[in-house]
């Protein structure tokens, strides 16, 4: 019988310092079964509980894509005692992952439309999962344009900078990278998300939209789709509450009657809604 | 089934019996509290009581212990830890004179532990499967009872191996699973004026149980309509959130994992522990931000888990089973009945206005 609290067992074997003020770091990790990474089926969005012994477990969005091998990707802000313990971990420690857990951006159920994803900050992670996804040969045509609008504090907190850079001259995506100002050396764009989005203006037409990032960027977005013509349905974000179980027992992420871990953490906002924001 | 029936002089014999093969719980009179029912080993020789309302504990702890080790880990020598699960004990365990309210609350909970293939508990199937429960009718419920209005009643048989009625000097044993068929194979077939003079009994309590809570408007007020009624601002003024409500709750299932270790850290298990919604760091996130960081935000959440969000998600089953040990237990005198009439009055909703 599957034990739905055991990690699997994985080693580190890579580890970056993603932003200039070293809190964020991306780890990567590799199954130390085989036949873990197989059970390991996952999909853009999904999180997984980082598991160290002796210390706790911390759900996190898996920033790769299923589509990059078996590795898996974490970026982690250093934040509590389990971010703190991981932040001091090196490449060949051993540790836990236990997932993949709650649902997934609902890609496959709007194939043949437009993309557009709006990030702010960290919550990039498991937005960079869907475009690596969406960037699969496998996946690409099966949707139309892809509006690619991110957003951090400097040039030095972007996350996945070099990747997004390359992502753009492929040209099979549209890339509007921002930073809150300007910074010597930096030639991309300036200003905040809402006021870049309000400037790429994203036709609503055949297209959803995912929003990740903080609430105050989150706050100032909505009016902004609101005014391009965006419907509560086509509109999807990814939430995060405390856990503990992860599998929608033990009762403290609740937003409503749903469970983050286990009906989201993606939700459209029309089902937000209608919830309580208990988060 | 065939329903048994077992005098109660032959009632040693039988508890013999069940003996060889489960170690046998009942309600017992606390020794140093007066008229506390406390949870314990039956031992040889001792009978047990048909006269009491219920423990102040729900049995829920024999599946779902207030602490309990999932798995361990030892430091190997090349430094490195794996967190290895706890082998299951073996032991079976009988519940005798459960009362139908807490066999439906284990079968509530059932619902929860075992939801689907990703949801699936192996440390509450494990000890589910190797408990037993026979349980004893109420024919005197308590007032602050409401079972009858709670999907459950006096009577109901969800969740036990038998069902046993008190005709006075025997007891009617109806088995309610193949498990409880054999616990009961063996004892004389009962006559039919005994299986009616159950059925009255049940009538009898069941009439007895005036109707004290109505739903019918919560059921049909949406989430945020009950979410926002203005009476939550009343009713926490009262609460200290002190969680005695969700220990002694047979339906209260909240829990926290947590890692312990030697104080060199090279050995250590993770357990878990009951929790509650009524702690503020319940819900705490590292950063400091508290999803229901008021008092007022943690009573309504346990209310409207039970009567709104539940029923919302199970089909109209609700998160209570009328126990009223909550009503009894409460040191502040808060009343669930109360809150779930005040849940259902038709009381004006400010539309707006969420909680942050």
């Amino acid at each position: 019988m599957l034990n739905p609290y055991l990690p699997y067992p994985v080693r580190i074997t890579d580890v970056r310092v993603e932003t200039e003020d070293k809190t964020l770091r991306t780890f990567e990790f590799e199954f130390l079964n085989p036949k873990d990474a197989k059970a390991f089926d996952y999909h853009p969005g999904q999180f997984a509980e980082l598991s160290i012994p002796g210390v706790g477990e911390s759900p996190i969005g898996i920033a790769s894509s299923p589509t990059e091998g078996d590795r898996l990707l974490f970026t982690v802000f250093r934040a509590g005692s389990v971010t703190g313990r991981l932040h001091g971990m090196q490449v060949g420690d051993v540790m836990g992952v236990r997932g993949p857990m709650g649902n997934w951006y609902p890609l496959d159920a709007h194939e043949g439309k437009n993309i557009t994803i709006i990030a702010g900050g960290y919550a990039v992670t498991t937005l960079r999962a869907t475009m690596v996804w969406l960037q699969d040969p496998k996946n690409r045509d099966r949707f139309g344009s892809i509006d690619f609008i991110y957003g951090a504090r400097t040039p030095g907190m972007l996350l996945y900078r070099d990747e997004m850079a390359a992502w753009q001259k492929t040209g099979g995506v549209n890339c509007h990278i921002t930073v809150d100002r300007e910074f010597p050396g930096w030639t991309g764009l300036t200003g905040f998300v809402p006021t870049v989005t309000e400037q790429v203006a994203p036709n609503p037409n055949n297209a959803i939209a995912l929003v990740c990032g903080p609430p105050i960027m989150i706050k100032f977005t909505q009016p902004v789709l609101d005014k391009c013509g965006w419907k509560a349905d086509q509109i999807y974000l990814s939430l995060e509450n405390r856990m503990k179980c992860g599998i929608g027992i033990c009762g403290r992420c609740n937003v409503g009657h749903q469970y983050v871990c286990k009906d989201g953490p993606v939700f459209s906002k029309a089902e937000l809604d209608q919830l309580p924001v208990e988060y | 089934m065939q329903h048994r029936i077992l005098s109660k002089d032959s009632l040693a014999a039988f508890l013999e019996g069940l003996r060889k093969e489960h170690v046998v719980y009942a309600p017992k009179r606390d020794k140093k509290v007066p008229n506390k029912m406390v949870w314990k080993i039956l031992e040889p020789g001792e009978s047990p009581l048909f006269e009491f309302a219920n423990t102040d504990m729900s049995p829920k702890d024999f599946v779902f212990p207030q602490s309990e080790c999932l798995m361990r880990f030892r430091t190997g020598e090349d430094g490195t830890s794996v967190l290895k699960p706890i082998e299951p004990e073996p032991r079976k365990t009988l519940l005798f004179n459960v009362r139908p309210c807490d066999g439906k609350g284990l079968s509530f909970m059932d619902m929860i532990f075992c939801q689907d293939e990703q949801t699936n508990d192996v440390y509450w199937r494990d000890k589910r499967e190797r408990t037993l429960m026979v349980g004893l009718a109420c024919n005197n419920p308590c007032p602050s009872c409401f079972c009858h209005e709670a999907n459950c009643g006096p009577h109901s048989e969800t969740g036990l191996d038998v069902l046993m009625t008190d005709l006075g000097t025997r007891l009617l044993l109806k088995p309610l699973t193949d498990r409880g068929a054999t616990l009961v194979d063996g004892l004389p077939e009962a006559a039919p004026g005994d299986v009616d003079r159950a059925e009255e009994l049940k009538g009898t309590v069941e009439a007895s149980m005036k109707p004290v809570i109505r739903t019918e408007h919560l059921e049909a007020r949406s989430l945020m309509d009950a979410y926002n009624l203005p009476y939550w601002d009343r009713v926490c003024e009262a609460c200290i959130n002190c969680g005695t409500c969700t220990f002694v709750c047979p339906t209260c299932h909240c829990f926290d994992i947590q890692d312990e270790t030697t104080p060199d850290g090279e050995e250590g298990r993770r357990v878990r522990n009951w929790d509650f919604c009524m702690s503020p760091l319940f819900t705490l996130h590292t950063s400091g931000h508290n999803p229901r960081g008021k008092k007022m935000a943690r009573v309504r959440q346990r209310f409207m888990h039970k009567y709104k969000y539940i029923p919302m998600k199970r089909n109209g089953e609700v998160g209570c089973v009328g126990c009223g040990r909550c009503v009894r237990l409460c040191p502040v005198n808060i009343d669930i009945r109360d809150v779930i009439n005040a849940m259902n009055a038709p009381a004006e909703a400010k539309p707006e206005g969420q909680e942050v």
